[in-house]
Parts: structure tokens; sequence; C-alpha cells
């Protein structure tokens, strides 16, 4: 076990509680940093996607996982996102680095009057109305063909900065390695502000939330509109890294990816989204690449993805509810106080007092 | 005028009258309890003041002010704080986090300098600090600064709830049944506090008790309660040992004295 003596309140708002974290963190960054120097393109390409991902799910986790409201729409977001910059860069000329955070802006906008009537809904009721939305727009990409061009859809390129070109998948890493790095740094300084306790407030009792004084409309249509950001962000890096965007991209599927992504690396925890995302990845390239040992019957399956996806949701709601992340916590407790660790060190408590909360 | 008066009071669920005609005036720096058997509105009525509910008919004024068309939020920054009866605190947080929200209401930086974390909210984090450190050290909670609330025990975190409420700076504080649930000691310590609180923080105090040795103890005034209406109101010797009050408690046959 680790103690630290704390001499100020100042060591309370670090990043790093020790100073060894912030090494490995490095030795983690400096790693990705030389990544495509010795990897295949195979493997950047999918790191990219995890990185991309990495924004959803970190997007969606302060929607979800910290303000607690479900939302099976954010393929949607991500969708504007993509398509704004699309737009932007192909049709009018604008530059990918002014279009890329006014995707992010055009989603939040979006997010924002979504969640407006979202305040009066909570639970499964949520996940049917941002579902819902996700459909219109599914329809307006469809049929608003002066922006989406319909189901040809949109063919963008990587980015150019001066005399640099990001056209390689090499270089295009970069980029993004750069954006998740931040998007990391945002949440965990919301984590550590007002906004981010409100957050986790209203998602652990909203009648003890609104005697802090903390408006719940204010704070959930926050919510919303930091999520639909991220997640516009990222499908503004979506766009240029497959080149060619289509409505098949956005389905009700990606949005159930993005759930099972926090689900499964872990809900309201940064390191969970970066795992998920990871593993979710990876699992597809998995998913893919196990179907050509499988029966011949078995390989020609529709939703055999669905159903993989499903059946892992399942299980970590079953045996891990708190994901990836959970897991990697007490694997590192089992090493910290190796001769002493006892399963019951995480049994979950029973529950002999719940509290009745008026909504 | 007075302080904090509600008058004529009613609220109505369905058919159910939970509180009719209530009338009370609270002075300033008053500890004032309001007593009653199960059912007879007490926490409907602090539901009312904190506006979770909306009564049918009365006003509340508090400093004048109609607390009645104000939104839930805003009546912290009135100056009101409460607790609940079945503590509401945010679960999965830590004891540290939870007296932080209390300071939310102070906060002045937006959305966009937290997300760079500036030094200037730097700033106002450490300050909110010093302030969540001076009420950690007031209700002696050192020990559980870091602990998760879902870890503590029942009677520390209604005493954590206690702080949160304090962290609000109130001038009224609304506690619901502060005692219930805790042992003798630990409701005698809370007896000192709300001694603390209102001699040194200068708060005034409203609370719902069930323990009659405890409101003995620490009240200035009682209004007690019966299906909704105000059976007895005054000095606590008086309410104490007033028939009406003692037939709620006790019933009615026999006339038997505790």
């Amino acid at each position: 076990m680790r103690f630290k003596l704390k001499k100020s309140y100042v060591e309370d708002l670090r990043l790093f509680e020790y100073r060894s974290s912030l090494m490995w963190y490095l030795a983690l960054l400096a790693f990705l940093a030389v990544f495509p120097f010795f990897a295949g393109t195979y493997w950047v390409y999918n790191f990219m996607l995890a990185g991309i991902y990495s924004i959803v799910a970190l997007g969606l986790n302060i929607l979800t996982g910290y303000t607690g409201q479900i939302s099976l729409g954010h393929a949607a977001f991500y969708a504007i996102g993509a398509y704004t910059t699309g737009f932007l860069t192909t049709k009018l000329g604008c530059t990918f680095w002014l279009a890329l955070p006014l995707a992010g802006m055009a989603a939040a906008l979006i997010g924002l009057i979504v969640g407006i009537p979202a305040l009066r809904l909570t639970g499964i009721y949520l996940a049917i109305a941002t579902m819902g939305f996700a459909f219109i727009i599914d329809q307006v990409i469809l049929e608003w063909k002066y922006v989406t061009n319909g189901t040809n859809g949109l063919i963008v390129d990587r980015p150019t900065l001066g005399p640099i070109s990001f056209n390689s998948d090499q270089a295009y890493y970069y980029v993004i390695l750069l954006f998740v790095v931040l998007f990391v740094w945002i949440t965990k300084n919301f984590e550590r502000s007002p906004t981010g306790r409100a957050f986790i407030a209203v998602r652990d009792s909203e009648v003890a939330a609104q005697t802090m004084g903390i408006s719940l409309a204010k704070v959930k249509t926050t919510a919303f509109a930091i999520s639909a950001f991220y997640t516009g962000f990222a499908g503004g890096l979506f766009a240029p890294l497959i080149n060619f965007i289509g409505p098949d991209n956005f389905s009700i599927m990606e949005s159930i990816n993005f759930i099972v992504i926090i689900i499964v690396g872990g809900i309201g925890s940064v390191h969970g989204s970066i795992f998920g995302a990871i593993f979710m990845t990876f699992l597809s390239e998995i998913i893919r690449l196990g179907k050509d040992v499988l029966p011949e019957a078995m390989q020609r399956m529709v939703g055999f993805q669905g159903a993989v996806y499903g059946l892992i949701l399942m299980a970590f709601i079953l045996f891990e509810p708190l994901g990836l992340y959970g897991r990697w916590l007490k694997i590192r407790f089992l090493f910290e106080v190796f001769p002493l660790y006892r399963r019951d060190t995480f049994r979950k408590k029973r529950k002999f007092y719940r509290s009745e909360r008026s909504r | 005028m007075a302080y904090f008066k509600i008058t004529d009071l009613t609220k109505r669920f369905g058919g159910v009258l939970a509180l009719e005609g209530v009338d009370m005036e609270v002075e300033k720096g008053q500890v004032y309890a309001i007593i009653g058997p199960n059912g007879a509105g007490k926490t409907t009525l602090f539901n009312c003041v904190s506006r979770v509910y909306s009564p049918d008919e009365g006003a509340i004024l508090f400093k004048d002010k109609d607390l009645l068309k104000l939104r839930p939020h805003q009546i912290a920054r009135q100056g009101i704080a409460r607790t609940f009866q079945n503590i509401e605190l945010f679960t999965n947080a830590t004891v540290l986090d939870n007296i932080f929200l209390g300071r939310y209401m102070y906060k002045k930086s937006s959305v966009l300098s937290e997300a760079f974390f500036t030094p200037w909210v730097k700033d106002q984090e450490l300050k909110a600090r010093r302030k969540v450190e001076e009420i950690i050290d007031f209700l002696d909670l050192q020990a559980y600064r870091d602990e998760r609330i879902s870890s503590l025990s029942f009677g520390i975190q209604k005493i954590v709830e206690l702080g949160r409420a304090l962290a609000l700076d109130p001038e009224l504080l609304l506690l619901d049944e502060p005692s219930s649930g805790l042992n003798p000691e630990e409701s005698q310590d809370l007896c000192f506090w709300i001694e603390d609180i209102k001699e040194d923080l200068g708060i005034t105090i409203m609370l719902v008790e069930h323990d009659m040795r405890f409101v003995m103890q620490v009240s200035d005034a009682i209004t007690a309660l019966d299906f909704g209406r105000v059976i007895a109101q005054g000095h606590p010797r008086e309410v104490q040992g007033d028939p009406e009050v003692i037939k709620a408690y006790l019933g009615e046959e026999n006339g038997a004295t505790p």
C-alpha cells in the first residue's frame, strides 16, 4: 500500500497523485508517439479508430456515466460532426482546422436543443426519445442531398497544414493522438471542477442537488451539449479517416456500439472510456478474423456481430458492472496488498437501507 | 415583520389533507422544533418550504420574500439549507466532494474556464476547499475526508449531510429528524453542534424531531402538529404539558400521563 503525506490543498488538485503515475503515463505517451514507426498500417489504422471511439466514449460518459442520462442517439451527433466537416471542407472549401471545432459546436447546439425536451424524461423513456432523434437525423442525412449527397455520400480528404500533409495514416495518427490527449485532459478538468461535481450530484440525487442550488435544467442541458460536442468533434475526425462517409456509417448499431464501449470499459471513468474503446475496436477485428474459422453457415449470418456484442454486454453487466476499469482496479489492488488480498474486499455490501427518491 | 413566517399553509394529496391551515412564525436566532406523531405532516411542511412540493394554499415568507414564487434550486440562494429524513447524499462521491457541492452555488467560473482549469478556477477551488475544511474541522470529519459515502455508517452519513448543508453558508437551516438512527452518544454530540451552530455561526434552525428529550434540550419554541393541523404552539414546557399534545401521542381514554 502506498501512503502519501499531503501538505497542501493544491496536491488534491493535481492530475497525477504520485510522481510514479506521471512517469507511467509519460512512458505510455512516448510509446504511442513512436508507435507508427514500427507498426504496420493495419495497427495504426485501428489505433486511430480506437482513439476516435475514445473521444466519443469520454463524451458519452459525461452524459451517461457522470450525469446519469442515457442516450441511444449518439450516432446522430457523430453523424452531425462528420457531415459538418465533410460539407464545410468539400463544398465550401473551408479549412479542416476550422471545420473541426465547428463540427463540435454544431453537434453541441443540436445537443442543447435535444437536451431541453429530454429534461422531462428519465431512464428508458429518455433512451427511446434519443433513439427517435437518431432516426430523424438518419432521414435528414438521406433527404438533405445538398449537404449530404444522400446515399451517394461525401468524399472527405485528409487535412493539410501549410506544407505538412496528413494524408498518410502515419501522419493523421498524430492528429488524432493530440486530440485524444486534449479531450482526456479536459475531462479530467471537469472531474475536479464544480460542474463535474454537479453532474455527479444530479446522477446520485436530483432532489438533494436542487437543495444545493443546482438547477437540474441547466446541468442536464450542459451535459448534453458537452457530450454532443465531444461526439461531434470525434465525428469530424472520423470523416477524413475513412475518406468516405455515407448514411450506413451512422446507423443505430453505432449508437449501441458506443453504449457497449462505456459499459464494457467502465461507466463514469476516463480510464474506462479508453479501455472500452480499445477493447471494442479490436473485438470487431477479432470477430471479422474469427469468422474464417467458423462453419460456412455461420459466416454468412447477418446479425453475428450484434449477437456477440449483446453477449458481451450481458456478461459485463452480470459479472463486472464496473467494466474493465473495475477489473483493472481490482488487479492493481491485489498487487498493492499482495499477501493480504481477500476476495470479499470487493464483494457488494448488502443494502440495508434505501432512500426513497422523489424525483 | 417576522423573520420566517408561514401563513395558512394547506397541502392536499388527492383526498388526504397533509397540511391544513398551518401558521407559524420563527424568529431570527431561534431553534424551532416541529413535533407530532407519524403522518402529522412535519416533513411535508419542510418539503413545501424547500419547494419539493407546491402547497395548495397559503404563503411562506422568508425575510419578506415569498418563497412560493421561487423554483426549488433558488431556495438555496435565499440562504436556506436543509437535510433529509432519509439521507440524500451523493452516494458514489467522497465526503469531500459532497461538502464541496455545498459550495457549488458560490462558483463564478464558466464551463469553458473549467474545461481548461485556468489558474483562476484553481484559485476558486482552493478557496472553496478552505471553507470545506473549516466545516470538516467543525464536525470532526477529518478521518472520513476521502471515504465514499456508501462505505460510511449511518451516523457518519447524517453528520456529513449536516456538513453539506452548512457549506451553503445558510441563514436558516432545516433539519429533518437529525437524531433518528443515531446512537445516544452521537445524539448528544448533535445537541452540542446544534447549540454551536446557533451560538457561533448565528444560524436559525428549524427541526423536525421525534425524540422528545432531544427536543426539550435544544429548542426555544415548538409547534406540535397532528393530522396536518397545529394543535399546540409556544414554549417547550407549555407544549409538553398541553393536553392536546398528550392526547395525540398517547391516545384519548383515561387521560394517562407519561
